[in-house]
């Protein structure tokens, strides 16, 4: 601003050197930004094109390693345990986040929503490889989980949840459920408060009950707010690791991989950096191609 | 508006400029100058002389051997100072080549080591070994640690060391074997099935074994069985990477196809897929389970734990008086090709094999058989003891000849890519053991064109 206002003021001559002074001020940044963020993007795609291990002599394969991605099963696999995932990180913590949401609104005065956020935003601080080794206990076959459904008499169900190959994958995705329902309840929460009273108000006059307010006023205003829990959590399931790492390790088999984890493994126990690579610059152009087309629709229609 | 194309074209030419600084466009790589193997075979000192040295280590987390051993070395030689990192062996495997080749530690915890040698990140070690004599020890002793130019191992210059070396096979709970009238270790594999489905018949997990994660501890009893039905040096071929080795034979089915018995036979326990290596041991302690494969870096611990009630013996062969055969490896340590105090190092590794001090660590703490010459000192271990059933054992594969290093050790990537994921798919009846077989020798294969 000031350097705008300067920059009238001194007249044409002066401008170039108001631009400079400008851009002056944001070097820090775009340095930083350009070492740490743009630089190693940019390797990464570099190294993509190579056959290389991480030490030795790299050779130059072109496009290969993407040739293999979509031809080796494993991999490919990854990335379709990815997707799955998106029902849980995404689908659940929305959907239950939008009612809990809508639930505490009409509780909101008293002390009950005050713990209910407390609980639920709980899990938003634990770090994940925590939340990853609890849940693993909670889904061992000693675990609570197993306790439970033996003592209401449904212990034919129980299971190594974690360990077998139909339940692995769900059982991953509960855990990452219950890791960002507190924060898109929050997130909507906040939504909330900013929508005028006087809408349901008159809403209430027109005869509209709770489920008509939160389908015809609530869900509406919370456009943009949907539209960044949906985005988060999408991302989260698509670049998930640090859950699975510690829940599953990708096992049994490959039934829990995600690309994350295979972009990790690639890179480091089997030291082919360039499929890596291949693997990681895949993972960002699959997540922009979800994330863009969410960030379009839920845009503010007004 | 001139102002914002002005702006963006500056922002773009900054931004390219930045870029063409940091990217230069060379092929990643080969930055290390990799000295190259095959070198530095003269004859070496290995001295700490009597200058203040610091060590710098990169040993495993979760043994207590190394640590111990290094105290005691200070104790000896005051002038050497230790710098300890740690990490369990799962990461030092993935850290190992880029740890060597940026940072080199003086002594280094590894894990299967052609590959690093094809890197040029390890120290030929052979000048060492002239000197100091380790070249009058018994050959299988650091056989596994010879690497070839052509990267095959069990041949050519000496790249590593080991601070013992460790043998596997089966423990026993004396009290539950008891209870199904086994007095003595199986003689025949018939003789083994025949107390496993016992063990089933009195209600007792015949085997608790780890298999969870991305540790399929199967591979301990397949290998056992591959040892049992075919020969342990074809084994060892393979994992050393010898051309034209393969996993795929007639007598490795058997045996997989005898692993997938035991698997439908209900001898493992049910959550076989979900169980790791610590909830293995902690059942087995609790008494809860007959038998485990495992290794004799336990012997000191379950000494401890289950005094007198533990049982060890060597996987039986399948026709009796077979030979025996054991997966049994050195506790490997290797000195970076570009460390600072190499010298220094080679001297603890010899120490930690001749010092009468260090033997008896290796065995009391390490629990398992020291290196060194064949007639070198031996501490005396209790009568009884599991201890000393696994350094009789050791004794027996000597004689037999039967020491075979890890599958899981064929290539970095072989025990979480192949191994792992096949043998769970195994215990949940989505693999066969033909296709198993095939599976991963098409990885292996992968891995070592690499």
């Amino acid at each position: 601003m000031s350097a705008q206002v300067e920059g009238r003021r001194a007249g044409r001559a002066r401008r170039p050197r108001a631009i400079w002074l400008g851009w002056l001020f944001a070097a820090p940044a775009i340095i930083m930004y350009a070492t740490f963020v743009i630089r190693p993007l940019l390797l990464t795609v570099q190294y993509s094109l190579y056959d290389w291990n991480g030490i030795g002599a790299s050779t130059w394969v072109g496009l290969d390693n993407y040739r293999r991605l979509l031809t080796d099963e494993d991999l490919f696999s990854s990335i379709v345990h990815a997707f799955e995932l998106i029902v849980f990180f995404s689908g659940i913590p929305v959907l239950l986040g939008l009612f809990v949401a809508a639930t505490i609104r009409d509780i909101a005065a008293s002390r009950l929503a005050v713990i209910a956020r407390t609980v639920l935003f709980l899990p938003q601080v634990i770090p994940l490889v925590a939340a990853g080794i609890m849940w693993s206990w909670l889904l061992s076959t000693t675990g609570t989980a197993n306790e439970l459904l033996s003592a209401v008499g449904l212990g034919d169900l129980t299971r190594a949840w974690l360990g077998d190959f139909d339940t692995a994958l769900p059982a991953v995705g509960v855990i990452g459920a219950w890791v960002l329902v507190g924060l898109c309840t929050l997130l909507l929460l906040a939504g909330m408060s900013k929508i005028d009273p006087a809408l349901y108000e008159a809403a209430r006059l027109d005869g509209a009950g709770p489920v008509r307010e939160f389908l015809s006023i609530t869900l509406p205003s919370l456009r943009q707010e949907i539209g960044v829990c949906v985005t988060v959590t999408v991302i989260a399931a698509l670049a998930s690791f640090d859950i699975v790492y510690i829940a599953t390790q990708g096992g049994p088999g490959n039934a829990t991989m995600v690309p994350g984890l295979e972009i990790y493994y690639l890179a480091f126990s089997e030291r082919e950096v360039g499929m890596a690579s291949a693997l990681a610059v895949t993972l960002v152009v699959l997540v922009l191609a979800c994330v863009l087309p969410i960030q379009r629709l839920t845009r503010d229609g007004s | 508006m001139a102002h914002g194309t002005t702006s963006r074209s500056l922002l773009t030419a900054i931004i390219l400029a930045a870029l063409v600084a940091t990217t230069a466009c060379s092929p990643p790589g080969g930055d290390t100058g990799s000295p190259e193997p095959g070198t530095s075979a003269a004859p070496a000192t290995a001295t700490c002389g009597t200058a203040p040295v610091t060590l710098k280590a990169y040993f495993e987390t979760g043994f207590p051997l190394p640590k111990s051993l290094a105290d005691e070395f200070t104790k000896q030689y005051p002038n050497v100072t230790w710098d300890i990192r740690e990490d369990q062996f799962a990461v030092i495997t993935q850290n190992a080549p880029r740890v060597l080749a940026d940072d080199p530690p003086d002594l280094m915890r590894l894990p299967q080591v052609s590959e690093l040698v094809k890197d040029g990140l390890l120290k030929n070690l052979d000048g060492y070994a002239q000197t100091l004599g380790w070249t009058g020890w018994p050959g299988s002793q650091l056989q596994q640690m010879r690497v070839g130019a052509d990267g095959e191992r069990g041949d050519g210059p000496l790249y590593a060391m080991g601070l013992n070396f460790s043998m596997t096979g089966v423990f026993y709970n004396k009290k539950l074997a008891a209870q199904i009238g086994m007095t003595e270790p199986p003689a025949t594999l018939a003789d083994f099935d025949t107390a496993l489905q016992k063990a089933k018949d009195a209600g007792i997990t015949p085997i608790n074994q780890f298999n969870g994660g991305a540790t399929g501890g199967l591979a301990f009893p397949l290998q056992n069985l591959m040892a049992a039905y075919g020969d342990a040096g074809a084994i060892n071929n393979w994992i050393f990477q010898r051309s034209g080795a393969t996993i795929d034979t007639p007598t490795n089915l058997q045996a997989t196809q005898h692993l997938q018995r035991w698997i439908t036979s209900g001898f493992f326990a049910p959550d076989v897929n979900s169980q790791d290596y610590a909830t293995m041991m902690s059942r087995f302690i609790e008494g809860k389970n007959l038998f485990i494969f495992n290794g004799d870096w336990e012997s000191g611990n379950l000494d401890k734990q289950m005094a007198g009630n533990v049982g060890f013996f060597l996987m039986p062969p399948a026709q009796a008086g077979g030979k025996r055969a054991a997966m049994s490896a050195p506790l490997t340590y290797g000195i970076g090709s570009k460390a600072k105090n190499a010298d220094c190092a080679a001297f603890f590794l010899n120490w930690v094999a001749t010092d009468q001090k260090a033997r008896d660590i290796a065995v009391t703490v390490g629990g398992s058989h020291p290196m060194g010459p064949a007639d070198a000192y031996m501490p005396a271990v209790q009568e009884g003891s599991v201890t000393a059933a696994t350094l009789a054992a050791g004794a027996v594969i000597g004689q037999d000849n039967g020491a075979m290093d890890f599958i899981a050790n064929a290539t970095g990537a072989i025990y979480a890519k192949s191994w792992t994921p096949q043998l769970q798919k195994l215990v949940a009846g989505q693999q066969n053991p033909e296709a198993l077989l095939d599976e991963v020798q098409k990885d292996y294969e992968d891995q070592v064109k690499n």
